[in-house]
């Protein structure tokens, strides 16, 4: 296997509607900022991998074809992934695939979703009726674990504080909700009940992109004091979503997935070893539920990392400092945005929203029922163990 | 870079096995059975259960299938309990084949299953296949790709590479039924191409079976080492295309190992080709070179079975089914998006 690192991130500003932009202008703000990140130019770029989620979405049908041009790869290998809500995840891992094989150099990784095109939710329901969208799906897992941990209400609301307050320290995150407090949480109206509005993600336009390349890559942006987030372990895990006996609020898929990166990368205690985590969480719940089913935090223990503030940025176990899916959600680049975060905490270009000192770090989406799940592990150098 | 792999070392990598469900006009079979029929008979002759499967990779599209998410109802087929590691990609299977090439190559796993699988008798594709084009100047527009293909037929004939003959002649081996004269007599669905010209439309599934070197070689007498795997894409727009060449096909067959004088000076004895219509055979001939002695889609191509979204595995599955049978080296070849815009080629090899 040969050693790979991100180069370069970039993504666009989410918002609600991106009128200003067609689905061409919309990636390659993205790709432009991923690429002068990486001082390269699409020239150096050997083969583009796309991910967005349901192509019903926007009512484009395969559209990495007509964005063959936009994405620059004319003549190149141009690969398409779609695996649910952790496509974005799934689509950092395979453009690294692509380089771990041997078989490219430096692979161009893209995500977008531009949601204001079409309508999520009717899509969600493939256009029939009755479609439970998201929340409606998630709310019966939420209720399920907050029954098996006793978590008091206020857990969600406060996730749902910490991850607004951390979004008005990136200048990228589509919410900006400069008053938010326990208060406004508690009093936004029920939608899925126990989920509240303000504990729920947006729906965003946006794009985002990541330059992946090999060791001597890696090795020449370190040289030119540009220090690389090197994959030292990464894992794409699914399990079928209805069978008696299937744990939604712990799938194993979630769990087997984190075993495997924390195997490949060397990690035996991953409270520990991990600085801080950029977690798929959509709905605010799903911070104590993801803490617990990555190993974490025990079990029923996760929701009091939250209620100590730990959490936090600042706190000893930071997640979602970039604001997360909670701020931003063009559903398809959700995840990459995750992966791409992580990557930017270790080398330490993160903004304001930096953890100080971080130097391993995990992230993770997941798709479907919780039945999609895609990790990797980065960290400022090769070996971070010894 | 993968033109120069060395046979017999551990990144050798093979097709071990593949099989086919449905293929029918019509199948009252959801995507879910096919899948599972297809892996299931593509696991069993070789003595292996969907638990030694270590990767799955599986290739359809939701606009074939009408359903957002529609791929996520397949975990059911490749039995995702205990969690497999797992990907999907909106593309034909060839594609996850390359996927799962790129995936066992990192060394760590030794067996991975894909699959392309759809059913295109439950929509219209004169309605679907606009989607695909461009949103803002070609979707509006409504035309198929029949009208499409038949602008790269014209292109193909002025070009001298093709008759309305040429291509009925094609028509006629590949179906074998009818005559030249019977279907040209035909009146024109779009002018060049009459209805001989065009694909079936088919309900079907495709699963093969790849494998590390070692442990094809426990598997199977003869595997089918996969020497040579790339893809390319285009420019969109055909109108900014030369539509009487396939550079991205060149480009492909050039990185998968083929030059000027065959396979490295090397001859292709079977060449299955992903061509929907009749001129696109007689193109694809043209830019890979390949003489008369090369069989072309002796299989029947697409032009006999069109399972959309696995008509391109199937392609690379038959190329393997030379090898397994006796053969030294076959030739797939699969596409995706207007007249031909995106082009994989993949070369399997036997070995003595």
């Amino acid at each position: 296997m040969i050693p790979c690192a991100v180069v370069g991130v970039g993504q666009t500003h989410h918002k609600s509607r991106r009128r200003d932009v067609s689905f061409g202008g919309l990636v390659r703000e993205a790709v432009f900022r991923a690429l002068d990140d990486a001082r390269m130019t699409m020239a150096d770029i050997d083969a583009v991998v796309l991910g967005k989620a349901p192509d019903l979405f926007e009512g484009v049908m395969k559209p990495e074809l007509y964005l063959s041009d936009a994405l620059g790869a004319v003549g190149k290998p141009m690969f398409r992934v779609h695996t649910a809500g952790s496509v974005g995840g799934t689509t950092g891992l395979v453009a690294a695939s692509h380089v771990r094989a041997g078989k490219h150099r430096t692979v161009l990784a893209v995500a977008f979703e531009k949601q204001s095109e079409g309508n999520a939710q009717f899509a969600l329901g493939s256009g029939r009726g009755a479609s439970l969208g998201a929340g409606g799906s998630f709310a019966p897992f939420v209720r399920a674990y907050i029954q098996r941990s006793g978590a008091p209400e206020h857990i969600g609301w406060t996730v749902a504080v910490k991850d607004r307050l951390n979004a008005l320290k990136n200048p990228y995150a589509h919410l900006k909700i400069e008053d938010i407090s326990i208060e406004k949480v508690r009093n936004s109206p029920m939608m899925w009940d126990p989920i509240r509005y303000l504990e729920s993600c947006p729906s965003s336009d946006g794009a985002c992109a990541v330059v992946i390349t090999d060791a001597d890559g890696a090795q020449a942006a370190t040289a030119a004091g540009r220090p690389p987030a090197w994959i030292l372990g990464m894992s794409s895990r699914s399990e079928a979503g209805s069978f008696p006996g299937r744990d939604p609020v712990r799938p194993r898929a979630g769990l087997q997935c984190a075993e495997d990166v924390y195997q490949e990368a060397g990690i035996t205690n991953p409270r520990e070893q991990i600085d801080m985590a950029e977690l798929y969480v959509p709905f605010s719940w799903h911070e104590p539920i993801w803490l617990e089913a990555h190993h974490l935090a025990d079990e029923g223990e996760g929701w009091k990392m939250i209620d100590d503030g730990q959490t936090e940025i600042g706190g000893s176990f930071p997640v979602n400092c970039s604001g997360g899916v909670l701020s931003t959600n063009p559903i398809g680049a959700s995840g990459l945005l995750r992966f791409a975060e992580a990557a930017n905490q270790v080398r330490g270009a993160a903004g304001d929203h930096q953890v100080d000192g971080a130097q391993v770090a995990l992230a993770m989406a997941y798709g479907a029922q919780s039945q999609y799940f895609s990790m990797w592990i980065v960290a400022n150098r090769l070996q971070p163990f010894g | 870079m993968t033109a120069n792999e060395t046979p017999g070392t551990s990144t050798d990598l093979a097709v071990v096995g593949w099989a086919q469900a449905a293929i029918s006009r019509r199948t009252d079979q959801t995507e879910t059975q096919m899948l599972m029929s297809a892996i299931t008979d593509a696991l069993t002759p070789l003595g292996l259960t969907r638990a030694d499967v270590d990767f799955t990779c599986l290739g359809s599209c939701d606009y074939i299938t009408g359903q957002a998410f529609s791929f996520v109802a397949n975990l059911d087929a490749i039995g995702a309990w205990p969690p497999k590691r797992d990907s999907h990609v909106e593309m034909d299977g060839a594609w996850a084949l390359y996927e799962a090439w790129l995936r066992l190559h990192e060394g760590d796993i030794e067996i991975a299953v894909v699959t392309g699988s759809g059913r295109s008798s439950t929509g219209d594709p004169s309605l679907i296949y606009p989607m695909e084009m461009d949103p803002y100047v070609l979707a509006p527009l409504g035309a198929d790709l029949v009208t499409f293909a038949a602008l790269q037929a014209r292109a193909v004939i002025s070009a001298g590479l093709a008759d309305e003959r040429a291509m009925a002649e094609v028509a006629v081996r590949s179906r074998g039924t009818g005559t030249v004269e019977e279907l040209l007599a035909g009146e024109y669905v779009r002018e060049p191409l009459r209805r001989h010209d065009l694909p079936p439309i088919t309900d079907g599934a495709v699963a093969m079976v790849l494998a590390t070197g070692d442990r094809a070689r426990q598997l199977v007498e003869r595997p089918a080492y996969i020497t040579g795997f790339d893809h390319r894409t285009e420019c969109h727009n055909p109108a900014f295309r030369r539509l009487d060449d396939s550079p991205s096909t060149r480009i492909a067959a050039r990185e998968a190992g083929l030059d000027d004088r065959g396979l490295n000076g090397r001859g292709v004895e079977v060449a299955e080709l992903q061509a929907s219509f009749t001129h696109e055979e007689l193109l694809l001939r043209h830019v890979l070179g390949l003489g008369d002695d090369v069989a072309v889609n002796p299989s029947g191509g697409a032009l006999r079975a069109n399972p959309i979204m696995a008509t391109g595995l199937a392609r690379i599955g038959y190329a393997a089914d030379h090898v397994f049978g006796g053969g030294t080296r076959a030739l797939a070849h699969a596409t995706s998006g207007p007249c031909l815009q995106q082009n994989l080629i993949c070369v399997l090899e036997g070995r003595s």
